[in-house]
């Protein structure tokens, strides 16, 4: 609902005009730090010294991308990550369906019992070093189990899927139990087809999280070989600010001995590290911006 | 603990809901009552249709003391639940597995906060030493260090972090062309899904003091340039706008889906009666997403001594580490750095205290308010 206002008076004109310049000045800081940086990925180092200000890139130049693509850590901590991506979101679509269905239920007993067991999760946790015992314990140090397993069960997206599998007309299950459905049978033909805004809403939560993520790796994952790519990012990063302070802010020198500048290789790992969620998501928008709406109270 | 439950579920349903077209004040405690009366309206209406809930739809409210009853009244009535519905007990009882093993069982390893722990003896063989790692707690100097950075913080995030996603919710609302707007949202709900690594290496681009892009302009101006990411006094102001950055725009999605849900005709008759743009978002919209702005205080109380291990992790580095230790990376730090295992889990212990207090407390404060509670 818009509030178009064919307003009249000047001072709404003003507030009409106040309100778009913010919008778009903040809009705009979003927009230009990404197109810059992708800009200056795409440039040759000559253009780079010369404009690292650039919104828009004036060639292309592509080398940056070969040595970042050539990087043997950096490519196997991407297939870290996508694989960790992957297992995780289908373990917590998987999880989260059956926590949450049996929970939308009517006919369910100890709803009270299985619901308080999830939300207390939400208010309090363990912490660290008991997580990590636990971890050890169980064997699951340095392995990708660790970075995706605490997470697939989370009290927000049950929340948000109960609602949404509540919201959902009753006759259609009555009449399929009226047939003697069973509960599997109902779930995987009857509710789970009709369910896609809130399955989408999951898997991009989901998968957004675990790509991003470097923390549970940081904790429990010291084996480089295991790595998600967000910890080698974060090395990259870390290595070529310190090198950039030791040399004394003379980076131009530095690089034009190396003649491949660190700031550019940082550049395009930056854009290969965050290219795929940053491509899915506007397609996935129309569904997760009514599925936060089912749980955002609570969440 | 109040009981969560299905009304606790069916409640936040209500709110998403009812946020919308509902007077201003108090409109979570009325949405809170919908929603038991409408979670008691399916149950009975399904009720009538599977044998083995007819219980259930006289008694809407309570389902395990529903279940108790029946049970009482006719164990045969129990077996046939079960096999009816086995699967689904399956499904929770996996479930539930899952969270003993993952949340539970971390959780009762917090006695190990009050233990003179030693991996050799293990959680239930190390030597019981009471409330000795608190007390060390509180007497270093560090915790002081610690408590004050992350309350300010945290603070300041609330301060600066917390009306951003309304003021923008409110500037995005008044946007005529919904296009325009579509467009806007778009881009803003971007920087959510930029990770904390990503975000920093932005930040390096901006503030790095030999190839930063405003260190740049400064040296352009004439000016000397500064190292703002090792610099202790522009940490706060660093961590909060990053995450104004990565969070305002998220956040007005609750805020955008309260205001659609307010009955278009107060604005026609304020507009009719000449009210001013102004006049009608301080009068019409602000009161009524008021108990929308409420529950996400409460959220956030609970979290006042919490700044996230991600951001503050990639920002903290020597030359700031007297303004950037909080409680996540000091549990860290002393937990798996300096394997003092007790010690840093009485840390996370006391964060995690502190924040189920202040949120019960929040809670407890909102409902006497009389603007409803979560729960």
């Amino acid at each position: 609902m818009a509030m178009a206002g064919k307003s009249r008076g000047k001072g709404d004109a003003a507030v009409a005009a106040v309100t778009y310049a913010a919008v778009t000045g903040f809009v705009l800081s979003i927009l230009y730090p990404l197109f810059n940086i992708a800009s200056l990925s795409l440039s040759s180092y000559a253009t780079y010294i010369k404009n690292p200000m650039m919104f828009f890139p004036t060639e292309l130049d592509f080398s940056a991308y070969g040595i970042v693509f050539g990087s043997k850590l950096l490519l196997s901590s991407y297939k870290n990550t996508v694989i960790i991506t992957a297992l995780g979101t289908g373990l917590t679509l998987f999880m989260t369906v059956i926590y949450a269905y049996p929970l939308s239920r009517p006919q369910v007993r100890f709803k009270p019992f299985f619901s308080t067991a999830i939300v207390i999760t939400m208010l309090f946790s363990g912490g660290i070093i008991p997580s990590f015992l636990l971890m050890r314990g169980l064997g699951l140090l340095n392995t990708y189990a660790a970075q995706y397993l605490p997470t697939v069960l989370g009290a927000y997206n049950c929340i948000l899927m109960v609602n949404f599998f509540k919201a959902m007309p009753e006759e259609l299950i009555e009449a399929a139990m009226m047939d003697g459905a069973s509960e599997p049978y109902i779930l995987t033909r009857i509710v789970l087809p009709l369910s896609r805004p809130i399955l989408a809403t999951i898997v991009l939560f989901a998968a957004v999280g675990l790509w991003n993520q470097y923390f549970s790796a940081v904790i429990y994952v010291r084996d480089q070989a295991k790595w998600p790519v967000q910890l080698v990012l974060r090395e990259i990063l870390l290595a070529s600010s310190t090198e950039a302070l030791r040399s004394g802010g003379n980076l131009a020198e530095l690089n034009a001995a190396r003649r491949i500048p660190m700031e550019q290789l940082r550049y395009a790992a930056l854009i290969v590290v965050m290219l795929p969620i940053t491509c899915i998501y506007p397609f996935l928008q129309k569904y997760f911006a009514s599925g936060v709406m089912l749980g955002a109270v609570k969440g | 603990m109040p009981i969560y439950g299905a009304e606790g579920m069916d409640m936040s349903m209500a709110n998403a809901q009812g946020g919308k077209a509902r007077a201003p004040g108090g409109a979570l405690g009325r949405a809170r009552n919908d929603a038991s009366a409408g979670g008691g309206k399916v149950r009975a209406r399904n009720g009538a249709s599977s044998s083995g809930g007819k219980t259930d739809a006289r008694n809407g409210a309570s389902v395990g003391g529903a279940s108790g009853r029946a049970r009482a009244r006719n164990a045969g009535h129990w077996g046939k639940h079960l096999r009816r519905n086995a699967w689904l007990y399956v499904f929770l009882l996996i479930g539930l597995a899952y969270l003993i093993v993952f949340k539970y069982i971390p959780m009762a390893g917090i006695v190990i906060a009050f233990e003179d722990y030693n991996t050799f003896a293990g959680i239930l063989g190390s030597p019981w030493v009471g409330l000795q790692n608190f007390k060390y707690l509180f007497s270093s100097a560090e915790f002081g260090r610690v408590l004050r950075n992350s309350v300010t913080l945290s603070l300041l995030r609330l301060l600066a972090g917390f009306p951003a996603p309304l003021l923008l919710a409110l500037l995005l609302n008044e946007i005529g062309s919904r296009f325009y707007k579509r467009a806007m949202q778009t881009i803003l709900y971007l920087p959510h899904f930029v990770s904390w690594v990503v975000i920093y290496g932005i930040l390096l681009n901006l503030l790095s003091p030999s190839t930063g892009l405003l260190n740049y302009a400064i040296a352009a101006l004439g000016g000397k340039t500064v190292s703002f990411l090792t610099s202790p006094s522009h940490f706060s102001t660093i961590v909060v706008l990053s995450d104004i950055w990565k969070n305002a725009g998220w956040g007005t999605i609750v805020y955008l889906a309260a205001i659609s849900g307010i009955n278009p005709a107060y604005y026609e008759a304020a507009i009719i009666d000449g009210a001013s743009r102004f006049k009608r978002i301080a009068h019409i919209t602000l009161p009524m997403i008021a108990g929308t702005v409420v529950v996400m205080l409460i959220l956030r109380s609970g979290s006042i001594l919490n700044n996230g291990f991600e951001q503050i992790f990639l920002l903290q580095n020597a030359l700031n580490a007297d303004v950037s230790e909080v409680f996540e990376t000091y549990t860290y730090k002393v937990g798996l750095v300096e394997g003092r295992f007790p010690f840093s889990t009485a840390v996370g212990l006391f964060q995690s205290a502190v924040g189920l207090a202040l949120i019960m407390i929040t809670n407890f404060a909102a409902r006497k308010a009389g603007e409803g509670g979560l729960w």
